[in-house]
């Protein structure tokens, strides 16, 4: 995707000349920067008549000052201020005891190893899928298909069914989630994969023939470092799409724990303030994981000798 | 998979077959294959079919292996109407599915070595063989659910669930119309609409190219759907909180790919366009916007599920008392699972057909394009 905003940069007009990185930067913060803006409008507006009412029932006279001061502490808005939200998450992270269930690291920790686990087995099982496809003209013909209409089918939606039947059968607690997770993440892996490891030209598919290259040697050799840059972009997508699997998959579990849990309990109460603050940790968490996709992407490029 | 190993196989599923004539079909005291008529007859046509295609070279064995393999099945069916096998079959039952298998996945991989060289015997080829794979998966499922008797409460079989959902149309459509024709539609509609016409705006102005393609990147990484809560208690239980999630859940992904797409247009096309005097709206619909067109379909696809996905979960939040997320939750918690099956079956319908309108648009306005060519 850097290449396509370099792309619509080409374009521009010479407004700006300084540092790249701060060409960079300076667009980004306006947008921001009036994203928030628009936010604080937002919730004045959106919060007023619940505040108004407020002072009405009270029958204290009000100021148009006050009334917008109580459009940004009301205790359920509508749509809470920036500030409250992170005031919130601010609160929720250090005010509690890492394993106390008000504490959003424990929520985060219990859908974070979730997304971990199903991330994990959904990428194994994306190679392997990859790998037989590849080898295989009886499974490239029949069952790519089927992986790709696998994908049209709304998976995500049946999580919580997923679920109940897994528990049902007695499999409950971190699992499950991983599963749903797994399902969901081992198709960009396998899509990248088995285009990855078809991606050597047919000259050193040649080349290593002439050397008597054993299926292994030229897997090994050839098609799995040829298919790395492929991994780590069907990585990318996997970790996001598993850390989705692992917040919806936590929805039936209602009472319990978990990113999801904490979604569907303020929206059971109300509590606005919560159900935002568990939005700024998904996504936290999902920069921090593709960061993280994005880092063992450099090193092991740095490692195979590939220039950035 | 050569020549003579595949004919070997053939003759060990009509072995199988005829083995299934002599060993018990059920744990209970049952009768025995040579007791019953018709199942008698299927399996003997069935080991005698695969005899023929065993004996028959090259792509000759497919019709006569098809054909066994199809007897077998209905010899196999045919037998799990006993109550005395369903639920407690035994080695005999087995061994004629495990045949029935072999059979047809010789016959699968002999279809997928064919190579054909007109066009439409290979598209056919391309259709018949995941189809046929399809089809196995179903039987095997269907004679594996009912030959051990798992309960219908963990897992239908595929006939329960069709049973079902021939038996609830008109539930179904109307848990349709509630979550594809308004949720998804609707939404659908707006977000990608949106999403396109903030594209065309940031295009027009670099630098808010600039600051909305990484946002627009970041944000489609988040999960998203986590607003569904938001959502329904902004715009209540019905339809326009679905819409509304599907909206935000689609507008990313095609802010970010209209945007490259919009980009995508070379130099010379648009200086061509330059020395021609065309002015922006002309290079806009005439250059922009048609070299934009295979992002934009990337973006209508990668968003036909993401929409679904995203008005089925928000109904987990909250609905009138329809939709198919709504149905699927509530029929789970009564632990009526057929139904729940109907329901996914209706989504994935749902799904692979708006995919497949997308992709059928998306041939007919992008021929042009390498990737359709070859």
């Amino acid at each position: 995707m850097t290449n396509s905003a370099m792309a619509v940069a080409a374009p521009r007009r010479r407004a700006l000349h300084g540092h790249p990185l701060l060409d960079r930067l300076v667009p980004i913060a306006t947008i921001v920067l009036a994203l928030i803006a628009i936010w604080y409008v937002a919730a004045v507006l959106m919060n007023m008549a619940l505040v108004r009412d407020a002072f009405e029932r009270e029958e204290t006279p009000y100021t148009a000052s006050e009334l917008i001061a109580g459009t940004m502490e009301a205790e359920r808005p509508l749509l809470p201020a920036p500030h409250q939200v992170i005031a919130a998450f601010v609160d929720s992270v250090f005010g509690y005891p890492l394993n106390a269930p008000r504490s959003l690291v424990y929520h985060s920790a219990v859908t974070l190893s979730a997304t971990l686990l199903g991330f994990v087995l959904g990428a194994l099982l994306g190679i392997a899928l990859a790998l037989m496809i590849v080898h295989s003209r009886v499974l490239e013909k029949s069952l790519l298909p089927w992986i790709i209409c696998s994908q049209m089918v709304p998976i995500l939606a049946l999580a919580p069914i997923f679920i109940v039947v897994l528990g049902a059968l007695g499999l409950q607690g971190l699992l499950p989630k991983s599963i749903i997770s797994a399902y969901l993440s081992f198709f960009p892996v396998t899509i990248g994969m088995v285009k990855g490891f078809t991606s050597p030209d047919p000259m050193q598919l040649d080349l290593m023939r002439t050397w008597s290259a054993t299926p292994a040697q030229v897997l090994t050799k050839l098609r799995w470092p040829a298919a790395v840059p492929y991994l780590f972009a069907g990585l990318k997508v996997a970790i996001t799409i598993s850390l989705i699997g692992a917040i919806v998959a936590e929805l039936p579990t209602g009472g319990e724990a978990g990113i999801g849990a904490r979604l569907l309990a303020g929206s059971y109460y109300g509590q606005t303030v919560q159900i935002w603050s568990a939005l700024l940790a998904a996504a936290i968490l999902a920069s921090a994981l593709i960061g993280l996709v994005g880092l063992a992407e450099r090193v092991v490029g740095r490692q195979m000798g590939t220039r950035p | 998979m050569n020549g003579s190993r595949l004919r070997l196989g053939f003759l060990a599923a009509a072995a199988g077959m005829l083995l299934g004539l002599l060993l018990p079909l059920s744990a209970e005291a049952a009768p025995l294959l040579p007791a019953r008529p018709l199942p008698l007859v299927l399996t003997i046509a069935a080991a005698l079919l695969f005899a023929l295609a065993a004996g028959l070279r090259g792509a000759g064995g497919v019709a006569p292996g098809l054909a066994g393999v199809l007897c077998g099945a209905a010899a196999t069916l045919a037998l799990l109407r006993d109550p005395g096998i369903a639920g407690s079959a035994a080695a005999g039952f087995w061994l004629m599915v495990a045949a029935v298998w072999l059979a047809a996945a010789l016959c699968v991989m002999r279809l997928a070595a064919i190579r054909s060289r007109s066009l439409s015997a290979r598209r056919l080829l391309d259709l018949a063989v995941p189809l046929l794979f399809g089809a196995v998966v179903f039987y095997l499922w269907e004679v594996l659910v009912r030959g051990f008797g798992v309960p219908p409460v963990l897992l239908p079989s595929p006939s329960a669930a069709a049973a079902r959902f021939a038996a609830s149309l008109p539930i179904l459509w109307q848990d349709f119309v509630q979550t594809f024709i308004r949720g998804v539609l609707i939404g659908y509609v707006i977000g990608c609409g949106a999403g396109l016409l903030v594209a065309i705006v940031a295009n027009r102005f670099a630098f808010l190219g600039r600051g909305l393609l990484p946002l627009g990147n970041f944000f489609s990484a988040l999960p998203l759907v986590g607003v569904a809560p938001i959502m329904v208690m902004w715009f209540g239980f019905d339809w326009p909180s679905k819409a509304a999630v599907v909206v935000l859940v689609t507008f990313f992904p095609m802010l970010v790919n209209a945007l490259a797409g919009l980009a995508a247009a070379g130099h010379v096309e648009r200086d061509l366009m330059r020395s021609y005097g065309a002015d922006y709206r002309q290079t806009l619909t005439k250059l922009y916007l048609p070299a934009a067109l295979p992002f934009i379909f990337n973006a209508l696809k990668i968003n036909a599920t993401l929409a679904l996905i995203g008005a089925i979960v928000a109904e987990f939040f909250g609905t009138p008392t329809l939709g198919i997320g709504f149905r699927i939750s509530t029929e789970a918690g009564r632990m009526a699972i057929d139904m729940v099956w109907a329901e996914i079956a209706l989504a994935a319908i749902a799904g692979m057909a708006f995919y497949g309108l997308v992709a059928l648009a998306e041939r007919a306005t992008t021929f042009w394009h390498p990737s359709y060519r070859t």
